[in-house]
């Protein structure tokens, strides 16, 4: 019946065990890289964030000091944003693109490579500034001045420029290789219109990704400039302006909050059709809206300036243009919920994990909106009410949607399933652990209890809600052990997946599981946008112009399957020796730029 | 036969483009976002030096409108060895990607020569915000026809071993289509740093 499965002969060129890994081009290796990278810095960055709750249970606590503090929530906000949510995603995206697509690779797999090393080797040089004289400790947002040399004398901040930068650089090179692959490399029949919904939002991202990260780039370049050659950009002494890094990064910033939870769109849109045995409910409107947050995204920056103190008219079409941006999302939800609606519901953890998503986003979105509203912004400015919010959309909405993706995922994977009992335990203990640590900041915002602040008294009536919200923390931390005992058991004895344990709509679960390094014995055809489904059940299919059966269409040939390479590792391993030289020694540098300069030499005359 | 076939379509691609070229256009598109945010900085921070050197004292148009016209001709030559190895013309293709590759260099030497006699001046990043904004902005671009030139040399290499043939001449096209670009941007930094100087 399925006419994708099968084996084929592959070329024995491959590098085993660590080898293996370290030059590995495959999507799928690649990805699984990602995954698990992105999840270690998401457990080193929830320790972070326990360290930052412990200081903050109780009134007047000295268990970390100022400048410590000040470096672990900086450390936290940078890694749960640029080495968690933002490269979890692209390990999904690696992953699960070209098998959604019906192709064999990422269109350029080298590339995927390098991307993936830039982005491990950013986290490590952002990471080693622990050892190395102090970590970046002026907020993962920076603002100038307090990134001045005047303000931040450490190598901190420096670290943490490069460091974002090297991560910058692999997600640009990510996204081009994901614009490419999905603009390009779509089985014969999969117009634009026929893509899966993951597949639409993923390409939103790249685009997002790719006119947005410039501008960081700039503002990071500048900052680099002013702390290490005296360019006084930021400072307003000579002449220079704090408040163009505002604009510069929130240019950036702001994209990046659609970079961080389109994605999380993606995986939804994907898990509930097919939980609720339904096609996705106004598929059209689910992927446009997402283009149309895309663009939005881009006109709404300055509402994070209301009260730098622009003028009244700037103030009101930033504030205008915010909330526009409520219509596409709750179009989208909207849409998820007719999806659920009248469906045969298999209450699996995956599907779990996604209504959750959708109430904890529903949440996080309307605060989104009062923060829009500019009296009420300049009341809850720098509050806890912002830091409820900002955690409502990106852990009630994106580490809600990554856990449905792992659940989801997880089979295809590793050809075996995770404990549905386990995961929804994990579930429960999460979402209350949730509700309970961030809940209560919107009341600890509106009783005036400012962020980043590293103590406070116990006159200002904060002290119950600050002990219940560490409390909260660390009965999250608790569903994460039981998750990573989840991975452990299901890993090594969990129930067999088979090829499709979820009776799934789409083309990866075609293939086998894991799927074999090409894919897919013989490239799809496509005719409907539920291409596996309407296949088992072609009396079900909802579209017209779907075929009884579709044939396979040519005959299997063996894939050419490009061999391992050392020169993406080579080139990102350069790149960041010419970074720490940088820091430490300039003219060190050369020797940097050259392993770069040898690496693409190595890599322009490799056979392919 | 299937296999070939199999095999056009992929490198075709499903919107009928090259891979490689989609990914040029794209990594243009993004490139243009960097250089916005440079010359949108270049222009908010024009006129609020605190201190001289002061771009109306110190900048030079005619030595720069020499250097513009030679980044302008490259262009020229580099469109002359595309359509050169269109025609299979091979030698042709050689000798005109050289010329763009020396008139890159003569920019960067011209580039050069105007830092150097800025820095007497005693411009320099950290001079004032025109030291820092100019040389961010113009540095920036001279890294990008640096590339660009180290480019061409690959090409050349690939060339002169034959690799580039009247049916397969992507690579031409590629560089091409970057070293366009900067030439662009170049055009938009002269412009507003030298002709709207005051």
């Amino acid at each position: 019946m399925t006419t994708t499965a099968g084996t084929l002969p592959v070329e024995k060129h491959y590098a085993t065990g660590i080898l293996r890994w370290l030059t590995t081009v495959n999507h799928k290796d690649i990805g699984i890289l990602y995954l698990v990278s992105a999840f270690i810095f998401f457990l080193i960055g929830g320790i972070e964030s326990l360290l930052i709750r412990l200081q903050l249970g109780t009134p007047n606590n000295t268990f970390l000091s100022p400048e410590a503090y000040n470096q672990v929530f900086t450390m936290h906000g940078t890694t749960m944003i640029f080495l968690f949510v933002m490269p979890l995603m692209a390990g999904f995206g690696n992953y699960i693109v070209p098998l959604l697509l019906g192709a064999r690779d990422m269109a350029f797999p080298r590339l995927n490579a390098l991307s993936y090393w830039l982005f491990l080797f950013g986290g490590i040089l952002l990471y080693s500034s622990f050892l190395l004289g102090g970590a970046p400790d002026a907020g993962w947002f920076a603002y100038a001045p307090l990134t001045s040399l005047q303000y931040s004398q450490s190598h901190g901040m420096d670290f943490w420029v490069l460091g974002i930068l090297m991560t910058g650089v692999g997600s640009t090179v990510g996204s081009l290789n994901f614009v490419t692959t999905i603009l390009n490399m779509r089985a014969p029949g999969m117009k634009m219109s026929k893509m899966p919904m993951f597949v639409w939002q993923q390409l939103v991202t790249s685009f997002l990704i790719l006119f947005a990260m410039p501008s960081l780039t700039v503002a990071a370049i500048l900052l680099f400039f002013e702390r290490n050659f005296g360019a006084p950009f930021y400072l307003a002494g000579q002449g220079g302006d704090p408040v163009l890094w505002q604009h510069l990064f929130w240019f950036f910033g702001h994209p990046e909050v659609y970079i961080l939870i389109l994605p999380a769109f993606g995986i939804i849109s994907e898990v509930l059709p097919v939980f609720s045995r339904k096609p996705i409910f106004g598929y059209t409107a689910v992927a446009y809206s997402g283009v149309a947050i895309g663009f939005l995204g881009f006109t709404v920056w300055a509402h994070h300036m209301f009260a730098v103190g622009m003028n009244p008219i700037a103030d009101a079409v930033f504030s205008l243009d915010s909330m526009i941006i409520a219509v596409p999302t709750s179009i989208k939800i909207f849409n998820w919920i007719a999806t659920i609606w009248g469906g045969k519901i298999n209450f699996k953890a995956p599907f779990l994990f996604a209504v959750g998503f959708i109430a904890m986003f529903i949440i996080g979105g309307l605060s989104g909106v009062s923060l829009a509203t500019v009296p009420v912004d300049f009341q809850v400015e720098d509050t806890y009410y912002v830091v409820a919010h900002l955690h409502y959309v990106l852990f009630g909405g994106s580490v809600f949607a990554i856990f449905a993706g792992i659940f989801y995922w997880f089979p295809k994977m590793t050809g075996r399933l995770l404990s549905d009992r386990l995961g929804k335990l994990h579930f429960w203990v999460m979402f209350v652990g949730f509700n309970l640590t961030f809940f209560p900041m919107h009341f600890l915002g509106l009783l005036g209890m400012p962020r980043r602040i590293y103590t406070y008294g116990s006159t200002y009536g904060w002290d119950t809600l600050n002990l219940l919200e560490t409390i909260g923390a660390f009965t999250i931390a608790v569903s994460i052990l039981i998750f990573l005992w989840n991975l452990f058991v299901s890993l090594r004895a969990g129930e067999k997946a088979g090829n499709d344990p979820w009776d799934a709509h789409t083309l990866e679960w075609t293939t086998t599981s894991p799927p074999p390094a090409y894919n897919f014995a013989t490239i799809p055809t496509v005719h409907t946008r539920r291409p596996f489904w309407d296949q088992k059940y072609p009396a079900l299919a909802t579209e017209k112009n779907a075929p009884p059966a579709p044939a396979a269409t040519a005959t299997a040939a063996i894939p050419h399957l490009p061999a391992g390479s050392f020169y993406p590792i080579i080139i990102a391993l350069g790149l960041a020796l010419a970074f720490y030289a940088m820091i430490f020694m300039l003219p060190l540098a050369i020797i940097g730029i050259v392993i770069v300069f040898a690496g693409i030499i190595g890599w322009v005359a490799e056979p392919r | 036969m299937s296999d070939i076939a199999a095999q056009h379509e992929i490198e075709t691609g499903s919107l009928g483009v090259d891979n490689r070229k989609l990914a040029i256009w794209t990594f243009i598109a993004s490139e243009v976002m960097f250089f916005t945010g440079l010359i949108v900085t270049y222009m908010v921070m024009r006129g609020r030096s605190t201190a001289g050197p002061y771009p109306a004292n110190v900048l030079s148009v005619p030595l720069v409108a020499v250097n513009t016209f030679v980044l302008l001709g490259s262009s020229f030559t580099m469109v002359t060895a595309l359509s050169a190895i269109e025609r299979g013309d091979a030698r042709g293709l050689r000798r005109w990607l050289i010329a763009t590759a020396v008139l890159g260099l003569l920019f960067l030497s011209g580039q050069a020569f105007e830092f150097i006699s800025l820095a007497r001046e005693g411009a320099s990043l950290s001079s004032n915000l025109f030291g820092a904004t100019f040389f961010t902005l113009t540095g920036f671009h001279g890294l990008h026809v640096f590339v660009g030139v180290i480019w061409i040399a690959f090409v050349l290499a690939r060339a002169f071993r034959g690799g580039v043939t009247q049916d397969n001449h992507l690579a031409v096209e590629l560089v091409g289509l970057y070293w366009h670009f900067v030439d662009i941007v170049w055009i938009i930094i002269f412009t507003v740093v030298y002709l709207l100087r005051a």
